[in-house]
Formats: structure tokens, C-alpha cells, sequence
């Protein structure tokens, strides 16, 4: 446990912390903001901002030109399907390595990671093509596949990480005790991978949910997702702040909440094997 | 102490992953190491004939090429200075007691669920514009005149933007390893009358060096591949101020759809990047290795 | 119950008969201010054909990139899309589109559109997209301001060097109000489509007649060096990311006396319901300096077809509807006739309630009329095109070429450096695409 600390030293962390946090969250509580103004008011001055009434003309006018709901479960269906396929691709191979290391296991994994440096914008044309063939543009399949593709080596590496914190002898006590391959995944070692899992799992429905690129360029109007509904209103004609304030609120929201809510287990299992 | 019966199963576990990657991987670059050798621009059908070597030569004698390459490299060493040193200095401040550290840590980490783009327009334009922006405001309201951030010092203002989304990462990753930190060390470099300078130097700093490397890492593979915060905010401009070997790329193969070299950039690049990813794996494998 | 469920069997063979399923289309579009309302208007059209719209709106650039890429490897997402006059040519001629000339019924009237617009989104004679809305470029000016100064308002068409004495007149950044506001985003579409223009009126152009790049000539020299000095000295701050959105919101705001652009810009300028300034604006031509030939520019933004779509007929349908003069007139009742889509039907500009409402009309209409794409330069040129270049080639130069005349703007290099950096990049591109050797 902490020792006492003097109360004027805690007052000014706690104020320095404050300072910061608000600072660092303040972009986003101003288009929190801008979003309930009219357009006229979200480019009045900063004080005058403040002082005008609230209204949702924004989001009501975001909901009737844009499908908010179909973009927001194509958001959904991809973020989930892609982490679900690329979890249950990654358990095992994250097993194998943890349990069962050779010599040329950390030179795979590494491997695998740096087919994450690929620059997506080089490989634009092929995947188009082969996805042109295969009937897979705009569909959400497509870019389930994809991003789960994108975000597998992170998925691999983050749960290695964990599987390998697990100590062996207990693995071994169970398997003493006769218990088959398939019994000592699903019943010893899934349990006591469930904070691990977690985290991998939100931290790929984040980086699935933000993914601009693929999602934007494969996809057209019926498997778009909230990406393509933010480029809509990047910049139009005219005043948009207030639009786009609304906007970007609409496209954040849901997962700024699911971040906010499970930040104890994101973080419990964001380390990937640093904290010893 | 692994059986055979193990190993081979161990084997076939990893055999999706292994297949899946390697499947990614190979298809389009193979793809793109074949269009790279080849004259192709999707604007004119029909008219691909073999190219030789032409587009690696047009690629990196352009004079745009060096340019991209360094602003790549400011831009990730810029965004990993940034985010280390304040992400450390963020997770020394919430180690300390405060009052409602909750709710500062609920503030500190929401733009790392933020969208790159719309991180990029938010900056752009509620902040970073010189007319209507909340900075141009200040400045006038302490009677300075605004700046101009995209059109003075467009690459320090992205990699703002880009330091602004992964400062919280870094914080998060940096905290949880303080937080394991042995508070008896500390207690006892105290006692023998180590300084708070000297106890952050051969106590906290050797304590974080992992998670210092598993940020680097991590972002590096994200930073690499920056593209949506460029493209809102300055299409690569003005110039070459901002274009990035990424950005270099999209210009070439979608902008002007010739993509015999975008081909050869993204081959070209995939080398770059290997090269830093093995010395980044090096460092990690040093670091990562118990 | 029985005569109700007879008559839904009816219904359901009468569009059997009909041929036409209902279809589910893909349209993509920009994010401009006429799309929104078509967008908006649109289930009038899914009404009475029982077709169905799925709508992308992306920001012009994303949109070009987005609907390019598709279109060029036939990947067929989109069933209807919005493209300008530079790409309908290249893109008509390359088999990409499907052909027009039969579109819609008698009451459509393909005469009733403008003939060079027509001709402009024309290959070969076959016409291969039809106007949404058309445009040239003028000057807005603050009617107020000029009064204030004392100055009379053009009635010529006067040249760069008066323009920029007048603008001097007006400067007022003490008042948040600045002497002129052009495009500085870097970008074919953007900075070079006013600066395309400037040099043309300079006497500048693109390629000799044998293809060789001029860019390093003396009149892209006075032209950039002109451009450059103007918007440092009377300018607003952070010019350089300022394209035409940015600029027609600034000056909606009132924050520009004066703005050298898109006529189309002219219904929201003066719509009092979107700008500040819809009482307080006048206009005059765009100014000319050694020439006047190519000094205001043409555009059109079109519906077209690709060739991929599995649905041309629905689609078919729909362009007539977009943009028949019955459209128009839906537009002209619902959203205010000064919103109608401008520049594309000479029957709008023989309507009274259009022209009572936008006082602008008629210098519009002559203004895109006068625009002559075939003929854009003082000396001759082996292209088409006032601020563009129809070659496919154009895209990747003119998106240099503004880059780097942005960072002349930005003061990060000297215009000299800017040209010459420009001129070798074209050289290079049209030594590659072998048009030089």
C-alpha cells in the first residue's frame, strides 16, 4: 500500500491530472458539443458556442440523408465476425507456440507481424481484382475476411503473450491426470486465458471498428460501414461543422462506450508480456 | 518435454494461421511483384507490355521518393518520441495518489477509440483552422495572429494529430508496468538516499524498458501505415511537405492509377519495412528474451 | 378481402409485364449541395418506378478515387455515377460507359441541353453522361464592401492587375474581412482548376503542340507569381487548405470580398436560408489579363453508367428523371427556384420564376456558353480543356503541379523552384506515357 502522502502534493497531482485528462479529452467533448449547435452557431467563436441553444437539427438532419442503422450494424457485423473467425484461427497456432516452442517459433511470429507492414495502398488493385472475381465487393463477407486477415498476426502475438504467462506445470499436472489434448485446451487452459482473451478481443474490435482503409475502398452501400459514413461528410459545401460534429459523435459513440465500460479488462490485457 | 504426439499437433494448430498469412501475403505480392515489372495503368486497358526494371527506376529516382522516405521516418520517430515521453510522464503522474484517478484515466484513453479520420477532420477543423479554429481563437484572444498549422509546419501538425491517438496507448501500456513495479526497491533506493531523478533512472527506466519496447513495436507497425490523417488533412501537401512513402504510393496507384509503380513502391516499401522490422525484432527479441 | 388481394395480384402482373423487377440500384455521388437535394427528392423516383436507390455520397475526392478504381476493373459496385466532363470523354471512349443518346422518351428533349455541355460529355458524338448541373467561373463580390470603398463595380471584363488594385481597395483583416479568397488546396480539381485559368489568361499553356511541357515559360511564371503575391497580401491565413468548399463557406460567412469561382457556387451564395451575404453579393466576369481567351472555365457534373452495371434500364430511368426539366421544376417548387440545378437546360433559362429568383442567371448562362474547351489558349494547344488537360495522364501532373505551387503559396519554396520542379515531373510523365520522346 501507498504511504501517506501530503494532502497539498496530492491536491496538485490530482489537479495536474485533471488539467491533462480534461485537455486530452477536450477535442472530443467539443464536437460533444458542436454537435447539439446549429450550423450557424458551430462557427461563432468558442465562448458563443457555449452560450447558444442546444437543438439536434444536426443529427436529425445526419439521419435523414445517411442510413445511420445499416451503417452501424455493418460497423457491428464486421468488427464482431472478424474478431471471432481470427480468434478462433489464432487460439491454437497461440498455443502451439506458447506450449510447444521450437526453434523456429519467434521467427514465425515475427514473420507474422510484419505482414502487418504491407502498405495497404500498394495492394489496393490486386485484392480488387481477386475480390472482383470472387464476388466478394460489398459484401460484408469480404471485409470480415479481410480485416480478419489484417489484424490475425496482432490477435497470434497478444495471446501468445498470455498463453505463455500460464505456467507449463499446471498443463502438465493435467495432462498426468489424462487429460486429452482437446480437455486441456478447452477446460485448463481457456479458463485461465479469459482476461487475455478479453482484451484481445476488444483491442481487435477497436482496431476492426477504425479500420478506414479496406472498409472504405471494398465496399460500396451495402456493406459499408460507419467509415464510409463519416467520408460523407468530410467536406461539403457549406457550413458542416455541426453535421460533422454529429456525425463523428454517431460513428464514436458506441465504441467509446464499449471502451469506456471494459477499460479494466482492455487494459489488464493491453500489455502484451511487457509487465512481467 | 514435449512428446512427438505434441509437437505434430502443435504443428497442425498453427497450420491455418501459418496458411492464412502466408496466403495474404503471397497472393498480393505476388500479384504485385508481377504488375511491378510490368507498364500498366488502369486508365488505359490493353496497352500492359512488359516494363523491365523501368518502374524501380522511375520510382526511386523521383525526386519525391527521398523526400517521402524522410518524412516517413519524422513522422514515426516524431509520434514515438512524443507518445514514449509523455506517455511516461502521464503514467508517473497516475501512479501518484489522486483523487478521481477513474475518471482522469476514462479522459485520458478516449482518443484511442477515436477514428484516424475522424481524429484528422476534428483537428482540422474545429482546432487547427486559422479562421474558424478553437487555436486561431486564442491566438486572436491573446492578440497574437493565428497559425497557419497545415500551411507553416504541415508534418508537425500530423504528427500532433497522430500523437494525440496513441499517446493513450502508450500511457495504458506504461502504467500497467509501473503499477508492477516493487515498491520495497523503491522504498529501499530511498533509504540510501537516492534522489527522485537518480530512482526514475536506474530503478523505474530499466523496470519499463519492455513495455518502452512493446510500444515502439506495436506503433511502429501502425505508424508505418498512417494514411487517413494525411489524406483529410493535407493530400501529402503542400508539396512534399507531408507525403509519406504510404501517401507516395496511393498517389501513384490511385491517384494516378499507374499501377505498374505504385506496384514497384509497395514492393520497395514491403523491403523498407522488413528492413525495420528486423531490427526492431532484434531489439525486442534482447528485450523480449527472459 | 378478395377484391383488395385481386387487385395486388394485378398490380404484381402489371409490373411483370412491364419487364421491369423492381431492381435495387447503387448510386454514388458527391457530397455537393444539388446531390444532397437530389438525394433527398430521389423516393419521389423509387415511388412511381418501384425501383429502389442505395446511396454513396463520399467527398469528391474519395468519390473520383472510389468510383476509378471500380470502374476501370469492371468490379460493377456501382450501378449509377456522378462524373465530371474531364473523365466522361476518356472514360466514353475506353467502352466504360454506356451510351446515352437514347435516354429518356419525347418529353426528355436532349436538344433542350445546352450544346456544349452536351458536346462536353460526348466521345466521338455519342454522348456518354448527362448534366446534373454545368458551370463556368465568375467573380463574386460583396456589393456592400465595394460601396463602402467607393468602387464601381465592373461591368467589363477587366484584367488580373485592376482586379488585384480593387481587391487591395476592399482588404480589411482588421474586420476579419479579406480582399479575396481563391483556392490554394493543392489539387487538379481544386487549386488548378483557378489557376488553370489565370495562366490561360496570361497566356500560358499546358503542352505545345508537339506535347512538350510549358510550364517553365515565362507566362506560367508571371501567372504563379502573381497568384502567389495576391493571396499573401490579401488573402485569408491557411489559404492553402482552402479548396472550393471551404472558400464558399468563408464567403457565405462574409469573411471575402471577393472569390473567382464556380457559378454554380451562385444558388447558395444566394440562398438567405445558407449565406449571410445573399442580399450583399453582386458578380462580374472572371478577369482576364493578355488574353481573354480560356479565362473562365467549364465543368459539368454528370450521371453516367458504367458498363458493369447489371441494371441499365432502372438506371436509365433514373437519369432521365434527375435530369429532366420536370426535375427541375420539382427542385424550383420544393427547395426554391434560386436552388434549381443550374447550366444544363435552355428551358430553365427561359422560365420566368428561375430568372426572377437568381438574378445571376443570365451571366451564368453566357458564361458557360462563351466557355470554349476546343479553343482554351492564346497559342494553339493539341488539347481540350480550359483548366484540365483530356488526357488520362493529367490527373497525376495536375496534382503535382498544384502540390507544388501550394508550397510556393506556403512560402515553404520560391514559384521558380515551384515550375521548375513541375516542369521536370511533366517531362518525365509524358516521356513515360511516350508522347515525348
Amino acid at each position: 500500500m501507498a504511504r501517506a502522502v501530503p494532502l497539498p502534493r496530492k491536491a496538485l497531482t490530482t489537479a495536474l491530472a485533471w488539467t491533462i485528462g480534461v485537455l486530452m479529452f477536450f477535442p472530443i467533448l467539443w464536437i460533444g458539443i458542436l454537435a447539439f449547435r446549429t450550423e450557424v452557431d458551430a462557427i461563432r467563436p468558442p465562448l458563443q458556442v457555449l452560450a447558444a441553444p442546444w437543438t439536434t437539427e444536426s443529427f436529425a438532419a445526419v439521419q435523414q440523408r445517411s442510413n445511420y442503422l445499416r451503417h452501424f450494424t455493418n460497423s457491428v457485423v464486421i468488427a464482431l465476425g472478424s474478431t471471432a473467425i481470427a480468434l478462433l484461427v489464432a487460439i491454437p497456432a497461440a498455443w502451439s507456440m506458447a506450449f510447444v516452442p521450437s526453434r523456429r517459433t519467434k521467427n514465425v511470429l515475427l514473420w507474422m507481424l510484419s505482414t502487418k507492414m504491407l502498405p495497404p495502398v500498394g495492394v489496393l488493385i490486386p485484392i480488387y481484382l481477386i475480390f472482383r472475381d470472387a464476388g466478394l465487393l460489398d459484401t460484408r463477407t469480404g471485409l470480415v475476411i479481410v480485416l480478419t486477415l489484417i489484424n490475425l498476426p496482432i490477435v497470434v502475438w497478444m495471446l501468445y503473450t498470455y498463453f505463455r504467462e500460464i505456467p507449463a506445470e499446471i498443463l502438465e499436472a493435467a495432462r498426468m491426470d489424462g487429460a486429452t489434448l482437446r480437455s486441456e485446451l478447452l477446460f485448463v487452459l481457456l479458463p485461465m486465458a479469459v482476461p487475455g482473451i478479453a482484451s484481445t478481443v476488444l483491442l481487435n474490435v477497436i482496431l476492426a471498428w477504425n479500420e478506414a482503409f479496406w472498409t472504405l475502398n471494398l465496399s460500396a452501400a451495402r456493406a459499408a460501414p460507419l467509415t464510409a459514413f463519416i467520408a460523407s461528410y468530410s467536406s461539403p459545401e457549406g457550413l458542416f461543422y455541426a453535421k460533422l460534429s454529429a456525425a463523428s459523435i454517431m460513428a464514436i459513440a458506441p465504441i467509446l462506450l464499449i471502451g469506456w465500460v471494459s477499460q479494466r479488462q482492455l487494459v489488464r490485457g493491453l500489455t502484451f508480456g511487457a509487465v512481467k | 518435454m514435449s512428446t512427438r504426439h505434441s509437437r505434430a499437433a502443435a504443428r497442425l494448430m498453427m497450420t491455418p494461421s501459418v496458411l492464412l498469412l502466408l496466403g495474404w501475403m503471397l497472393i498480393p505480392l505476388g500479384l504485385t511483384l508481377y504488375f511491378s515489372f510490368l507498364r500498366y495503368n488502369l486508365l488505359m486497358p490493353g496497352t500492359e507490355t512488359w516494363a523491365g526494371w523501368s518502374n524501380y527506376y522511375y520510382f526511386l529516382t523521383d525526386p519525391s521518393f527521398t523526400t517521402a522516405v524522410r518524412n516517413t521516418l519524422v513522422l514515426v520517430g516524431g509520434v514515438l518520441v512524443i507518445t514514449v515521453a509523455g506517455g511516461i510522464l502521464l503514467a508517473l503522474l497516475l501512479d501518484q495518489p489522486i483523487w478521481g484517478r477513474g475518471i482522469v484515466r476514462l479522459l485520458v484513453i478516449a482518443p484511442f477509440f477515436v477514428m484516424p479520420t475522424v481524429s484528422a477532420l476534428v483537428w482540422q477543423n474545429m482546432f487547427m483552422n486559422p479562421v474558424n479554429g478553437v487555436f486561431a481563437w486564442l491566438a486572436q484572444t491573446m492578440g497574437m495572429r493565428p497559425f497557419d498549422f497545415f500551411g507553416r509546419a504541415p508534418l508537425a501538425s500530423i504528427v500532433w494529430i497522430v500523437s494525440w491517438q496513441w499517446l493513450p496507448f502508450a500511457t495504458l501500456i506504461l502504467l500497467t508496468a509501473l503499477q508492477s513495479l516493487d515498491q520495497e526497491q523503491m522504498e529501499a533506493a530511498e533509504m540510501d538516499g537516492a534522489g527522485p531523478l537518480s530512482r526514475f533512472a536506474f530503478i523505474t527506466l530499466p523496470h519499463l524498458a519492455r513495455a518502452i519496447t512493446v510500444v515502439i513495436l506495436i506503433q511502429t507497425i501502425f505508424l508505418l501505415s498512417v494514411f487517413a490523417e494525411i489524406l483529410v488533412t493535407t493530400n501529402g501537401g503542400p508539396g512534399m511537405a507531408t507525403t509519406t512513402l504510404t501517401y507516395l504510393i496511393y498517389v501513384q496507384s490511385l491517384l494516378q492509377f499507374d499501377v505498374g509503380m505504385g506496384s514497384a513502391g509497395g514492393v520497395i516499401a514491403i523491403i523498407l519495412a522488413n528492413i525495420v522490422a528486423i531490427f526492431l525484432m532484434r531489439m525486442i527479441g534482447r528485450n523480449l528474451d527472459r | 378481402m378478395r377484391p383488395k388481394t385481386s387487385l395486388c395480384a394485378a398490380a404484381a402482373l402489371a409490373v411483370a409485364a412491364g419487364g421491369a423487377t423492381a431492381a435495387e440500384l447503387t448510386i454514388a455521388t458527391v457530397n455537393n449541395a444539388d446531390m444532397i437535394i437530389m438525394q433527398r427528392l430521389s423516393p419521389q423516383w423509387e415511388e412511381q418506378s418501384g425501383h429502389t436507390l442505395n446511396w454513396v455520397v463520399l467527398e469528391e475526392n474519395v468519390l473520383r478515387q472510389r468510383v476509378t478504381t471500380d470502374i476501370a476493373t469492371g468490379g460493377g459496385s456501382f450501378d449509377i455515377i456522378t462524373i465530371g466532363s474531364y473523365e466522361t470523354p476518356i472514360w466514353g471512349a475506353q467502352g466504360w460507359l454506356v451510351p446515352l443518346d437514347d435516354i429518356g422518351g419525347e418529353d426528355y428533349d436532349l436538344d433542350d441541353i445546352f450544346e456544349p455541355v452536351r458536346a462536353g460529355l460526348s466521345a466521338d458524338g455519342t454522348l456518354f453522361a448527362v448534366p446534373f448541373y454545368a458551370e463556368s467561373s465568375f467573380t463574386f463580390y460583396r456589393t456592400d464592401l465595394f460601396e463602402a470603398a467607393g468602387i464601381e463595380a465592373p461591368t467589363e471584363q477587366i484584367t488580373y492587375d485592376e482586379f488585384r488594385e480593387i481587391v487591395a481597395q476592399v482588404h480589411d483583416p482588421d474586420n476579419g474581412v479579406f480582399g479575396t479568397c481563391q483556392r490554394g488546396k493543392p489539387g487538379w480539381g481544386e487549386n488548378m482548376a483557378f489557376i488553370g485559368p489565370l495562366v490561360n489568361a496570361f497566356g500560358g499553356r499546358w503542352f505545345d503542340m508537339d506535347w512538350n511541357p510549358q510550364i517553365d515559360s515565362e507566362e506560367w511564371r508571371n501567372a504563379i507569381t502573381f497568384y502567389v503575391d495576391l493571396m499573401t497580401e490579401f488573402g485569408p491565413p491557411g489559404a492553402v487548405s482552402n479548396g472550393h468548399n471551404e472558400n464558399r463557406a468563408l464567403f457565405a460567412e462574409g469573411r471575402c470580398a471577393t472569390w473567382i469561382d464556380a457559378t454554380s457556387a451562385a444558388g447558395y451564395i444566394f440562398n438567405p436560408n445558407e449565406s449571410t451575404v445573399a442580399d450583399r453579393t453582386g458578380f462580374f466576369p472572371a478577369p482576364k489579363q493578355v488574353t481573354d481567351r480560356g479565362t473562365g472555365w467549364f465543368w459539368a457534373w454528370a450521371l453516367a453508367i458504367p458498363s458493369s452495371s447489371q441494371n441499365v434500364d432502372a438506371a436509365k430511368d433514373f437519369l432521365a428523371w434527375a435530369t429532366s426539366r420536370e426535375y427541375i421544376e420539382l427542385v424550383g417548387e420544393t427547395e426554391g427556384w434560386v436552388a434549381v440545378p443550374p447550366g444544363t437546360r435552355v428551358s430553365t433559362y427561359e422560365n420566368p420564376a428561375y430568372i426572377e429568383a437568381a438574378p445571376f442567371a443570365e451571366t451564368v448562362r453566357d458564361a458557360i456558353l462563351a466557355a470554349d474547351p476546343s479553343n482554351p489558349t492564346a497559342e494553339p494547344v493539341p488539347y481540350t480543356g480550359i483548366q484540365y488537360v483530356s488526357i488520362p495522364e493529367f490527373q497525376g501532373i495536375g496534382n503535382f503541379v498544384g502540390q507544388q505551387i501550394a508550397a510556393a503559396l506556403a512560402g515553404q519554396q520560391s514559384v521558380e523552384d515551384a515550375l521548375a520542379a513541375s516542369q521536370a515531373f511533366a517531362e518525365r510523365e509524358m516521356r513515360r506515357a511516350g508522347y515525348i520522346q
